[in-house]
């Protein structure tokens, strides 16, 4: 086959991750917008007379409902929410440190950049969860705490990650002749290097949002995450699992939704990465 | 070489000393032992949690407390549990052979897997069998690992009633938890493969190899895969950080008596000993096998070890 037969097959299935990614990751962001109009009671209504409703069986409740009567479809749109709001904060917290401290250790190296290093060889020897749950224990479940120990511990990647490129960076012409007509260090920071290095940490930032989303819901559903009352996908899961053996339905819709989710949010990525990276180095 | 050498192991000294005392110090901030220990024992005065703390040892200042641990160490010595008083370096020998054997079982199954996949998606590169492949190791790596576990018991041991739902007992038992981390670990190790295959494909000795008119089976086993072995068995190595920590939630849902479980029951009773000694021993497996990794390596490639 040609060359150019090969590459246009292979923008079509470039185009369908694309797709698929939208569609999925939109969506979920526009059921969770939604969720407020779409069940107005929050999933939160309680009927027990309708407990463990099957799915695709009754119109009010079309993915079933739960032990407590509550339905299923509802609180998998509420439980967005949260895995939603864990994904992006938490990330767009740890960008903001990570990106500023490879930003400074990179260019300026010394002290900083001995720091963040060392920083980044003690957090890759730590076992997330091991240290979730320790940190957990300290001070507590809830979703603030959550996103607070998602920060700490992910900031780091994305140090190493601008360090790298900052450093690959700043001995090229463009800097040093910023440097050399006098233009000042902050904006060499924020107006030369960040553009050159944005593209790696944005993918990172779209693989880091659900991977989070997973995260998150392994915490909860090992009872360390959010609040068991507020609905949430992990903490869906750990209800269901006792009823697994007489209503399957409660512990699978939630975790389709996760899977999903996820999904959508890793074809994004993946179609970032290569298209950010027109060479294709990184997805031959 | 030496300097080399030398640099790596400081390096992976300094990050153990930093990991313990970290460890040490947020495990003492969880709560206080005494507490835990004298609950439900009605009325308790402030003497008698005085004198619990001190026979547990927790009033002692931090840094004694934490150097008798750190000496500990060298000795295999963890202390007792605060439950029992059983010596805690014997409840982490029951438990961390449980924890690698399910480590290594769920390699066996990712590596199993992704190399006949790998290798089969960098030959039809490009064609529908490699985005086929492109995408299901995408799903693959999308899936909550607890709720394929979830998953699993609902088709295995629920509906079909093949295979045990928890618990460590013999071959059987292991199948579902190796499964459950093996395909997490498939997904991305599927791209590791194709991705150094190849690179490997492009070189000039697999030309010779083609030109000499070998099969292209002799190619592919013989010469390509050989020659990324290296690579691969590196990735491999730096995988099995990433496997530790996501076996614990694993543990949990099937109930494998292993590390993980051991933590999580430490976490509740406030167990500072097990639970540093736990975080600990995990953390040294990895940073061992990092710095067994980074030596091998620059062993082999003397670029490494001037970087």
């Amino acid at each position: 086959m040609t060359a150019i037969a090969k590459s246009a097959r292979f923008k079509r299935y470039k185009n369908l991750e694309f797709i698929l990614g939208v569609l999925l990751t939109g969506g979920i962001c526009l059921a969770v917008l939604f969720s407020n109009l779409l069940f107005p009671d929050g999933g939160d209504k309680i009927n027990l007379m309708a407990r463990l409703t099957a799915p695709f069986t009754d119109t009010a409740h079309i993915l079933g409902t739960d032990p407590l009567g509550r339905d299923v479809l509802a609180r998998v749109v509420m439980g967005g929410k949260i895995s939603l709001q864990v994904g992006i904060l938490s990330v767009a917290g740890a960008v903001v440190i990570g990106v500023i401290m490879g930003l400074v250790s990179g260019y300026y190296r010394g002290f900083w950049d001995m720091i963040v290093m060392r920083f980044a060889d003690v957090q890759l020897a730590l076992p997330f969860i091991l240290l979730a749950i320790t940190f957990i224990a300290i001070v507590g479940g809830g979703l603030t705490n959550m996103i607070i120990l998602l920060i700490v511990s992910q900031w780091v990647q994305y140090a190493r990650l601008v360090r790298g490129s900052v450093l690959s960076l700043r001995d090229r012409e463009f800097i040093q002749s910023a440097q050399a007509i006098g233009v000042r260090d902050i904006h060499i920071l924020l107006r030369h290097l960040l553009p050159n290095l944005i593209g790696p940490v944005i993918v990172l930032m779209t693989l880091n949002v659900a991977n989070n989303i997973l995260l998150e819901s392994s915490l909860t559903f090992l009872g360390l995450g959010v609040d068991p009352l507020i609905p949430s996908w992990g903490g869906m899961l750990a209800d269901g699992r006792t009823y697994l053996q007489n209503a399957w339905w409660v512990s699978v819709f939630p975790g389709l939704a996760i899977l999903l989710t996820v999904l959508g949010l890793n074809l994004l990525g993946d179609w970032l990465r290569d298209s950010l990276d027109p060479t294709g180095r990184t997805s031959r | 070489m030496a300097g080399f050498l030398i640099k790596r192991i400081l390096q992976a000294a300094f990050v153990i000393v930093a990991v313990t005392l970290v460890v040490a110090f947020a495990v003492r901030l969880t709560g206080d032992p005494a507490l835990m220990l004298s609950q439900g024992a009605g009325s308790i005065t402030e003497e008698d949690l005085a004198r619990i703390r001190e026979a547990l040892g927790v009033n002692k200042p931090f840094l004694v407390q934490y150097t008798d641990f750190f000496l500990g160490i060298f000795t295999l010595d963890f202390g007792r549990s605060f439950l029992g008083g059983t010596p805690v370096i014997d409840l982490i020998g029951n438990a961390l052979p449980a924890t690698l054997m399910l480590a290594f079982a769920s390699m066996f199954v990712s590596i199993a897997v992704s190399i006949p996949l790998g290798i089969k998606a960098a030959v039809s590169r490009g064609k529908w069998a490699d985005q086929f492949i492109r995408i299901i190791s995408l799903i693959g790596l999308s899936f909550p690992n607890f709720w394929l576990a979830i998953m699993l018991v609902l088709l295995f041991s629920i509906t079909l009633q093949w295979l045990p739902p928890s618990g460590m007992d013999g071959f059987a038992s292991f199948l579902m938890p190796a499964i459950t981390m093996g395909i997490i670990l498939t997904a991305t190790n599927v791209r590791l493969v194709r991705t150094s295959m190849l690179e490997t494909m492009q070189s000039q000795y697999i030309m010779v190899a083609r030109a000499k008119g070998l099969s292209e089976s002799t190619v592919l086993y013989k010469h390509a895969l050989r020659n990324c072995a290296i690579p691969l068995i590196t990735y491999f190595g730096l995988q099995f950080g990433g496997l530790l920590g996501g076996i614990v939630v694993v543990e949990r849902v099937f109930n494998w008596p292993g590390l993980g479980t051991l933590a999580f029951d430490a976490v509740g009773a406030r167990d500072y000993p097990v639970l540093q000694a736990v975080i600990t021993v995990l953390s040294m497996l990895i940073v061992g096998v990092n710095l067994l990794v980074d030596i091998a390596y620059g062993l082999i490639d003397p670029r490494i070890r001037t970087e």
